[in-house]
């Protein structure tokens, strides 16, 4: 059977552009905007790992958070009493958030829809507790948790916000594509089965327990990536940084980017850092104006009700409409 | 290369490397100064909210009389929610997006913590931090970071001592944040115990992030103890205070400084139930009647009068905010080096000032060497409306 090759020359055209307008942003950023951006890359990576478990997988997962901060805290851990490499550490973190969520994968074979989400909630509660037992607390710092230096630049004349930026943006951009071509892979067409119609899936001769657990491994691993390079980024770890919170604001930036696409994410991980900032300028601004967070929560319901498949949705939306 | 030749390189380069540090004056202008702070106006800590409030308003009051030395004051102040990743986010949106000249009475040991290295490897002033940790001192390995209040670990150690000296067969139950705050607190008052460690029968910890700290209160009364020293701060303090006056627990209550406020603890907990609570203090307790009558209260008074009419003067954390804006003032007025560098100098130099709202007879020292401007506490005991001082000031620094 002759499929069309999903590789179109627009698509591939549009990838470099995107790519090299994200890198010739970074000539017009300052330092602070570059740490920002590279900030809500991390958490776009991770929402990438959302997007395809819950968007093209159907498996829920409001427990992200723990994956995330396992991630930051092997790359702390690996720099600060290993003298690694920063970037050394990031296969590392990828490979052990990849095996946890492998691991986890299996009781969450048996887990559907809300159980699932409140099994990986556990998770994500219990996240910080555990970094702060005691016994672990020589290697996780406890509950200051651990500091250690940013990585020095790539090359010379670069500053060091600016260094780590380009590494994560590079490092996006190619998961962003790797992502791509798995969705678009027979593996992706049997992701994507198993979430419309699981029995009929199975029926079809797919593992149904294997593209599961490897599905999960995958986006935890990306929640990895992601939160290594937000460790890298803040050159600083801590039990609460990695609260039960940040995996509802990656559940939050993945459906507002788009839950069902991998755009959506850098738009979700762009949304998580600048809309809290805003929210809390824009709050500023007067006494009449709610706190930050009303504001926020009232952009999140309007979003939602004109934009219920998030902003990448509304643009392909528009992009139709303009075209008929 | 001849050894002159090289000596004379090294020196360019070092005069090189050296020139633009000694000359960084971000921030300063002739006519202006750009200050940056965090403070916890939301969170669990946001009882501490009023220091923010009343620099705000000290600073904003300096401007109207034209600055220091001719510099207005543009403050700036964020909220971090007593969260260390947050206030790591607003430190560099200071230093790097605002281009503050230092920043100033930074609260939260976690939270100051959290920047502590950022702040020295960007060679920026850290000074006045609102937090007594003992590890803000250390010139040598933290040449740009320096405390204010005297340190948790001499707190403690004085109450050690009073429960030594005071408590026949005293048991002893610790609660303390589980952090360099609680630990610094429990640390100081386990050395000021010595070999009688043993008398300790309850120690636990909370989190900051817990809602209450009522099960803690619970196991410490059924440990059968008769001295409680609770190192909490505001919100967690008024629980336990309340908690075991519910349950009818009556220790000898040793209350740790930073929650001693009457208006933002003691009121909330309930004033009957904090009969008897003993602290530490180094300032003047606003409601303590015998200060009414001294200059330093009636310049405070007017402060309040004019630019917080609003708040609840029981507060003693309004007064530590203004002790706090008139030692900078003071830093400020009497330098002459405005640089990040000589600002630091200044900050190190101040020999026997008297704040207004601090005890008389405690004076801020520092010098190059001694980082820790307020070193001396005295005992106090709530009465049921006020503290009552009693016994000598206790100096660490002698």
């Amino acid at each position: 059977m002759n499929r069309p090759n999903p590789i179109t020359k627009k698509l591939v055209a549009s990838f470099v552009l995107l790519v090299v307008v994200g890198i010739a942003l970074m000539f017009v950023a300052s330092e602070y905007t570059a740490y920002q951006v590279t900030t809500a890359l991390a958490y776009g990576i991770a929402i990438l790992g959302l997007n395809i478990l819950t968007g093209y997988n159907g498996q829920f997962s409001i427990g992200h958070s723990a994956f995330f901060a396992a991630g930051a805290y092997v790359t702390a851990i690996l720099i600060t009493f290993a003298g690694w490499h920063p970037y050394a550490t990031l296969p590392v973190a990828a490979a052990v958030t990849f095996c946890m969520g492998f691991l986890f994968g299996f009781p969450a074979l048996r887990l559907e829809g809300l159980y699932l989400a409140l099994a990986t909630f556990a998770l994500a509660v219990a996240t910080p507790q555990i970094l702060k037992v005691d016994a672990l607390e020589h290697w996780t710092g406890g509950v200051q948790g651990l500091f250690f230096d940013k990585p020095d630049p790539i090359f010379a004349g670069l500053s060091v916000d600016h260094s780590l930026y380009l590494v994560t943006w590079i490092v996006f951009a190619v998961l962003m594509a790797g992502a791509w071509m798995l969705l678009h892979s027979r593996s992706g067409r049997a992701i994507m089965a198993i979430r419309d119609n699981p029995i009929a899936a199975s029926t079809m001769g797919i593992n149904l327990a294997l593209y599961k657990t490897t599905t999960f491994g995958v986006s935890a691993m990306l929640a990895g990536i992601g939160g290594a390079f937000f460790a890298l980024a803040n050159s600083f770890v801590s039990p609460d940084t990695f609260n039960f919170f940040i995996a509802v604001y990656l559940l939050v930036g993945s459906v507002v980017g788009g839950i069902i696409s991998i755009p959506g994410a850098l738009l979700g991980g762009l949304f998580y850092v600048f809309g809290q900032e805003y929210a809390e300028e824009f709050s500023n601004l007067s006494e009449v104006i709610p706190p930050p967070w009303v504001t926020f929560g009232i952009l999140l319901i309007l979003m939602m009700y004109f934009a219920p498949f998030g902003i990448w949705g509304a643009i392909g939306r528009g992009w139709a409409r303009l075209k008929r | 290369m001849s050894l002159k030749r090289v000596l004379l390189t090294a020196a360019a380069i070092v005069g090189l490397a050296a020139g633009p540090a000694l000359a960084d004056s971000t921030g300063i202008t002739k006519t202006s100064i750009k200050i940056g702070n965090t403070n916890p106006y939301s969170g669990p800590a946001s009882a501490y909210s009023a220091i923010g409030k009343t620099i705000t308003a000290y600073m904003n009051m300096l401007n109207r009389q034209g600055g220091i030395n001719g510099r207005t004051i543009d403050f700036i102040s964020l909220d971090d929610g007593y969260s260390p990743p947050r206030t790591v986010q607003q430190a560099r949106k200071l230093v790097e997006q605002e281009k503050v000249a230092f920043l100033f009475q930074t609260l939260g040991t976690p939270t100051n913590s959290a920047i502590h290295k950022y702040m020295n490897q960007k060679k920026v002033p850290h000074l006045f931090v609102a937090t007594g940790a003992s590890k803000w001192g250390k010139p040598k390995d933290f040449p740009w970071t320096m405390g204010f209040q005297p340190t948790y670990d001499v707190e403690g150690e004085i109450y050690a001592k009073y429960v030594l000296e005071n408590v026949k067969d005293p048991k002893i139950a610790i609660l303390f944040q589980n952090d360099d705050y609680g630990k610094d607190y429990r640390d100081g008052f386990l050395k000021g115990l010595g070999d009688k460690k043993n008398l300790v029968v309850s120690m636990l910890p909370y989190e900051v992030t817990d809602p209450t700290v009522d099960s803690q209160i619970l196991a410490m009364k059924d440990s059968g103890a008769n001295v409680f020293f609770n190192i909490t701060i505001p919100k967690f303090a008024a629980q336990a205070i309340r908690k075991s006056c519910e349950i009818g627990w009556k220790p000898l209550h040793l209350l740790n400084n930073v929650s001693s406020s009457v208006g933002s603890v003691l009121k909330p907990a309930g004033l009957e139930c904090s009969k008897d609570i003993i602290t530490a203090q180094y300032q003047k307790d606003p409601t303590d009647p015998q200060w009414k009558s001294t200059a330093g209260y009636k310049e405070w008074a007017a402060f309040m009068d004019a630019e917080l009419p609003d708040a609840d003067r029981s507060d003693i954390n309004y007064a530590y905010g203004y002790n706090a804006s008139k030692l900078l003032h003071h830093t400020l007025e009497n330098c002459k080096d405005m640089t990040r560098a000589g600002i630091m100098g200044c900050a190190a130099n101040i020999q026997g000032l008297q704040l207004p709202m601090v005890l008389p007879g405690i004076t801020v020292n520092t010098s190059p060497t001694d980082f820790y401007p307020i070193q001396a506490e005295q005992l106090s005991k709530f009465d049921g409306a006020k503290w009552v001082l009693f016994g000598n000031i206790i100096d660490a620094s002698k």
